[in-house]
């Protein structure tokens, strides 16, 4: 089973709708872009031709997938090896709540039109493909407060500034 | 100037920003395409402003943009401006973006690593986290090695925001940078019992990941992990330290022992499935490493079992799905345990989610047995039947084979009804597997030699209906069983009940539809069916017969000889002219028969798959060697001859997959070399292996001989592989009764002898004798064939650079490079060309010591093909920068090397990590750039002093005709180029895009060193922008203390004892107090901050020493009381002491 382990953090993140749109991607292992839209393109496939009350796993390629959906979008993540499916699952859950929490009651939209947004929360709670905070409340603070600093970079701008007059 | 930016402001207000970009991509659904490349367009106007706003807006959208599937590593330059931006606002956007985008073939990604850094150190807390998010997903090898100390150094920042992210880090660096490993260990050990949890969880995880791959270097963190994993109530954490406890078991079996209590116990108590699961999959991972040596686990076993019982009973379709999965893994080992599940198992083969039925045919493999696989198969056969999705038909049709052929065909009792399973199948639609059934045939009717004469009829059967698997619809795959079925109809033809028949439908005009490689093996089986039907005829002596069958031939021959596939062809020409040569002799009534036969005399083996690897070469024989002369270019590889043929591989019979270990093959060698012996018609070929089987002692009596082949046949309705159930089951029964008659027998004799026997009378698998045996069990192999080899570690696993002993002592070599120009440190021997460059010119002029640098960077430039030709001049600079330091530093190389090989005292606080400062200072920044310099003395020019300045632009302007100019002192003067006046400036051999910083040196001569030394001095540039050039200036000081007079020198004590002894050193001392940092620590800022190395250490006491670049010797003994730190110093020069003492006050004084 030693031979077995290799890459056990989480190798990519997905979100993409019903309509096979891409919402959201991160990836935690350098992929070129070739292959990452090869993946994507494949992965979307597999994962929307499953029947609703099939089992949030499957295994494709070399890789573990653990997806969910939350009405039109789908939360898809790789893992590797013997990585715990369960606690990925509930990682994509707390992702969700975390978004949820941000936007209040989240939709597609919210992750369309401020995709930005739903990566720097992303960040705060995963880095490299590892949990950095289990804790709900500490990823929601450190991400109000990096909101707060950019509202200080931007609010003191007066209109004239803003034309440069000032 | 000012108009211009306002014209960018208005414009900007027309600007899209990303809301509109994707409402306006959202009303474009019919021409997104063309819509997105105007989008392009007016983002690559607006990357064009200055305006760093519109810029960050800009690359918005790009990231937006790049999601959707475009192109935008065109911006990647852009990308690295917005980093640098000064608002936090756009530089998370910059980082965004590049951490979206970059990767390693980015090549601007070495431009980021001054501005990686600066963000590292920001106070803003934010800035650094943007900047380690980022990081952690481009970091590159030469990021890592830039980069390893300021994150090494963030570990233990104040904030536990930045504590965890840098910990995190850490684990990326590591796989980029393995060196960085040994340096950073102990600090990342000290995490794991960081006050703040987060810190605590991520030192964890990432401590549990590098021991993942190589547990043995982290046994003895063991006892350290066992103790939170008691304690820690965190699953995730726990999770992490249960996997890695799956981990060091294997190594260390004392600790299987030891866990299994707490894990049952976590099993028990758990509510959380995840934990539960974990604990479950580490108990069966541990029991399975200590399956040898403790057989009292079955308890824990049951207990695993039982749960997963529970998780596949579960409505939860996941928990179905892992409880099934981790139930293949109890399989391999403790199938009894599993078995008892059969009815779950084969209940979940009815599930509704395809997964899980996939699953539970993984478990099916291991829980047949002889008395159940006929019954299995059946439940699967009718699932085939049902099976809507052809992948799934397909998973369940592999299984079916794979269940019943696995070793050697170990549960098949009945031939019989096995070559009639397989023929059922070769009824699925548009199946691929085709080769795989048609493999298992010829298996089968090679290996088991009974079983031949019921195989040919069937085939014959199948041939016949051929045009039913051959009709255009579903040929796909399916009729790859005709080919089997050919072959063994024509190897095996003495078997066919009516030749005559057969050999009419191989000859069928339908045949040429067929693939060419199956078409192939019908012309040349159809020569076999007819040599037999010559033979035949003639010894009935029915001339005319065999001149219809010689007729049949010559008549439908021409067909093949007409193919468009090579090989048909060729064999069917051949063929024709030697029928039409048997028709010539038979008309004048030559008995052919026996000639014909002789073609296709002597029996044919089956070949192991490796066999050819096998055959040794012989001695002498280099197959590298030209046999020739080489060719001329003008043949290109591309000129080879493509292989005509079909591959050879597909049609070969396919093997049971063997993978015996060495003994076991020189068993079954030396098995088959007496079977070989022993068998008079090896070789030649065996007239009837029919026969042959009967004669083979203890096989007479199994009934089944007897069955009467035409029955099963012929009777309607049921398919026929169940009307072979019934006759096995019959079988059995017989035979069972037999063996109970003996048993009473045997019994009334043992009454009668009046002894008992204690076991009681069950049918176990064991007393069922299979119908037919597999006679053929071991391949051919080549004589003398070589022992198998085994298959090494893959060696690109990137973990293996990982596997690093940590427990060693560190040596000097050992630490991190401090910033990037300082690479040329790390463990390299010595240059010998060094002393000799520095003899020639003692003050040597920069261009000169340039040009010989030049020439060594030719080597390592060869080494970096990679980059590209673009960065190449940067990087040369940097090499250069490198290779003064290398140079400068090699000669302290071997003493350094000495020092780790002496006493391990020496160089101690090197085992700490460096201090959390950067020996970089602030010298003096405008708008436009930043200059931040190092001091650093050479012990070759004594009396020298290199000066390294990183110049930083941090205006959007590009600075060039940069040129630094020092006012000399008396004591202190910067060498020059030949030929320049004192007044002149010397001019910096860079020019600085916005956002860029790189590293210029300057080497000053110092009369004196005793004391600091300050020098007034400007750095004059143009900035140039798209609004002009202007010319700017900044001046500053450069201030040389005594410190920066020390090289780092390591001394043993027995030297520093004798130095301290000789008495012509003056003394002093200075105390500070209010200290609160660890004695460590304070001991590696000395080092760092003021050239020391640590002599000896004991408890709170440390002699360290020094040397200047003049040769005094300084030594020191550092005391740390309870808030305080004395400092004793003696040295030959008691100005310099004491002007060093103040320093280091100074330093102290901070702590």
């Amino acid at each position: 089973m030693l031979e077995e382990s290799r890459e056990e953090l989480m190798r990519f993140m997905l979100l993409f709708s019903r309509q096979g749109k891409l919402r959201l991607q991160k990836w935690y292992l350098a992929t070129s872009d070739k292959e990452r839209k090869k993946m994507v393109r494949e992965l979307m496939q597999v994962v929307l031709a499953r029947k609703p009350k099939m089992c949030s796993f499957l295994e494709w390629r070399d890789l573990k997938v653990v997806y969910k959906r939350y009405a039109s979008l789908y939360f898809c993540c790789a893992i590797e090896g013997q990585d715990n499916e369960l606690i990925t699952l509930e990682l994509i859950h707390r992702y969700v709540e975390l978004l949820d929490k941000y936007f209040g009651s989240v939709c597609e939209l919210d992750i369309i039109f401020n995709f930005e947004k739903a990566y720097f929360i992303l960040d705060e709670f995963l880095m490299g493909g590892d949990v950095q905070d289990t804790s709900k409340k500490s990823v929601l603070k450190a991400i109000e407060q990096a909101d707060l600093l950019q509202e200080e970079d931007e609010s003191p701008r007066s209109v004239l500034e803003e034309m440069g007059l000032a | 100037m000012a108009l211009k930016m306002v014209k960018g402001s208005i414009d900007r207000m027309f600007d899209k920003n990303l809301q509109d970009l994707v409402r306006g991509i959202r009303n474009h659904k019919e021409d997104e395409a063309k819509y997105i490349s105007q989008c392009i367009d007016e983002i690559k106007q607006e990357l064009k402003q200055d305006n760093i706003a519109v810029k960050a807006n800009a690359v918005c959208k790009l990231t937006y943009l790049q999601m959707l599937g475009y192109d935008i590593s065109w911006a990647a330059f852009n990308i690295i401006e917005v980093m640098s931006a000064s608002k936090f606002t756009f530089k998370r956007i910059g980082y965004l973006a590049a951490s979206q985008s970059f990767h390693e073939g980015t090549d601007v990604i070495m431009l980021t690593t001054n501005q990686i850094r600066k963000d590292l150190s920001s106070p803003s807390q934010y800035d650094t986290g943007v900047a380690l998010t980022g990081l952690s997903c481009f970091v590159t090898p030469d990021l890592a090695r830039d980069l390893a100390n300021d994150i090494m150094t963030l570990m233990s920042h104040t904030k536990p925001y930045i504590r965890k992210k840098a910990v995190l880090i850490m684990y990326k660096v590591f796989l980029k940078y393995p060196e960085s490993l040994r340096p950073a260990f102990p600090r990342l050990k000290e995490k794991l019992e960081d006050p703040d949890p987060g810190v605590q969880s991520a030192a964890v995880n990432v401590i549990c990941e590098l021991a993942r791959r190589n547990p043995k270097n982290y046994l003895s963190l063991a006892p350290l992990f066992f103790k939170l994993m008691t304690s820690s109530t965190n699953n995730w954490v726990l999770i992490k330290i249960i996997k890695l406890f799956g981990a060091l078991t294997p190594l260390e079996p004392r600790l299987g022992k030891k866990l299994i209590e707490p894990l049952t116990n976590l099993i028990h108590s758990t509510s959380a499935m995840s934990l539960l699961y974990e604990c479950v999959n580490t108990v069966i991972a541990v029991l399975i490493s200590l399956s040898s040596g403790m057989p009292n686990h079955s308890a824990s076993i049951q207990l695993c079992v039982q749960k997963l019982r529970i998780l596949i009973e579960d409505s939860d379709q996941n928990l179905k799905y892992l409880g099934l999965l981790a139930m293949s893994k109890i399989l391999k080992t403790h199938p009894k345990s599993v078995q008892s599940h059969k009815d779950l198992i084969l209940q979940c083969l009815d599930d509704k989610d395809e997964s899980i039925r996939l699953r539970a045919l993984d478990l099916l493999y291991g829980m047949v047995s002889k008395k159940n696989l006929m019954e299995i198969v059946k439940k699967l056969m009718t699932h085939v039947d049902k099976a809507e999705g052809t992948t799934y038909r397909d998973e369940l049709l592999t299984k079916i084979i794979d269940i019943c052929s696995q070793s050697n065909y170990q549960y098949i009792t009945n031939f019989e009804w096995y070559i009639s399973i397989l023929v059922e199948l070769t009824r699925l639609e548009g199946t691929r597997h085709g080769h795989l059934i048609a493999a298992q045939m010829l298996d089968v009717a090679i290996r088991v030699k009974a079983i031949r004469k019921f195989a040919v009829s069937q085939m014959s059967a199948l041939l016949d209906s051929a045009h039913l698997l051959a009709s255009s619809t579903q040929r796909n795959g399916i009729c790859e069983v005709l080919y089997a079925a050919a072959w063994i109809c024509g190897e095996f033809s003495e078997h066919l009940q009516e030749p005559h028949h057969t050999l009419e439908a191989m000859l069928r005009p339908k045949v040429a539809t067929l693939p060419g490689h199956i078409q192939a093996v019908y012309v040349q089986n159809v020569v076999k069916l007819y040599a037999n039907i010559l033979q035949q005829k003639e010894q009935a002596g029915e001339a005319e017969g065999a001149q219809a069958a010689t007729q049949l031939m010559v008549d439908r021959l021409p067909q093949f000889v007409q193919s468009a596939d090579l090989e048909v062809q060729e064999r069917a020409s051949c063929i024709l002219q030697l029928v039409k040569h048997i028709q010539k002799l038979q008309a004048k009534d030559v008995p052919v028969a026996e000639e014909v036969s002789a073609l296709f005399a002597g029996e044919l083996n089956p070949v192991a798959p490796k066999a050819q690897k096998k055959v040794p070469v012989p001695e002498g024989l280099d197959l590298d060697a030209w046999i020739n002369e080489p060719l001329s270019d003008s043949e290109s590889e591309d000129e080879r001859p493509r292989a005509v043929f079909h591959e050879e591989e597909q049609r070969r019979p396919k093997h049971r997959p063997s993978e015996a270990d060495e003994e076991e093959l020189a068993r079954r060698r030396e098995a088959r070399k007496q079977e070989q012996a022993n068998n008079p018609f090896y070789i030649k070929s065996s007239p009837s292996p029919q026969k042959r089987y009967q004669d083979t002692p203890g096989v007479e009596h199994i009934p089944v001989v007897q069955i009467d082949l035409s029955v099963p046949l012929k009777v309607p309705g049921l398919p026929m592989s169940d009307q072979y159930v019934k006759l096995e089951e019959e079988r059995r029964h017989r035979q069972k009764l037999e063996k109970d008659k003996r048993r009473k027998k045997r019994k009334e004799k043992e009454k009668k002898g009046k002894r008992r026997h204690s076991s009681l009378p069950t049918e176990s698998d064991e007393d069922i004798a299979p119908a037919q045996q597999v006679d053929i069990v071991t391949e051919e192999m080549p004589e003398n064939a070589l022992p198998s080899d085994e298959d090494d570690k893959d060696p690109n696993d990137p973990y293996r650079a990982l596997d690093i002993d940590l427990d060693k002592p560190l040596a000097d070599s050992e630490k991190l490079p401090v910033q990037k120009h300082r690479n040329a440190e790390t463990s390299k021997s010595p240059e010998k060309d060094v002393p000799v460059v520095e003899k020639k010119s003692k003050k040597p002029k920069k261009k000169e010591k340039k040009h010989k640098e030049k020439e060594r960077d030719k080597e390592k430039r060869e080494k970096e093909k990679k980059k590209s030709p673009k960065h190449k001049k940067k990087k040369h600079k940097k090499e250069k920068e490198e290779r003064t330091k290398g140079k400068k530093k090699s000669k302290k190389q071997p003493l350094g090397g000495e020092a780790a090989a002496g006493p391990v005292q020496n160089g101690a606080p090197e085992e700490e990590p460096l201090p959390p400062e950067s020996s970089y200072s602030l010298l003096a920044e405008n708008s436009y750039v930043k200059m931040t310099c190092d001091i650093r003395g050479s012990l070759q020019e004594d009396s020298q002093v290199t000066v390294a300045i990183v110049l930083e632009n941090r205006s959007n302007s590009i600075l060039k005709g940069m040129e630094l100019s020092v006012l000399d002192s008396l004591n202190a003067r910067m060498a020059r180029p030949q030929g320049s006046s004192v007044h002149d400036g010397v001019p910096v051999p860079f020019q600085l895009p916005p956002g860029v910083s790189n590293e210029a040196q300057y080497v000053f001569t110092i009369q004196s060193i005793v004391m600091a030394q300050k020098l007034k001095g400007t750095l004059s540039f143009i900035a140039k922008n798209d609004q002009g050039a202007t010319h700017e200036k900044l001046d500053f000081r450069l201030h040389f203390s005594c410190s920066s007079y020390l090289t780092t020198t390591p001394c043993y004590s027995d030297a520093f004892a004798k130095l301290l002894e000789s008495g012509d050193l003056s003394m002093s001392s200075v105390k500070v107090d209010g200290i609160r940092m660890s004695f460590q620590n304070l001991l590696a800022k000395i080092c760092f901050h003021h050239h020391f190395s640590v002599v000896e250490r004991v408890d709170s006491c440390a002699s360290m020493y020094s040397r200047s670049i003049q040769g005094h010797h300084i030594c020191l003994l550092v005391k740390k009381g309870e808030n305080s730190v004395s400092v004793d110093g003696k040295c030959s020069d008691s100005t310099l002491l004491s002007n060093l003492l103040e320093e280091m006050k100074a330093t102290l004084a901070k702590c």
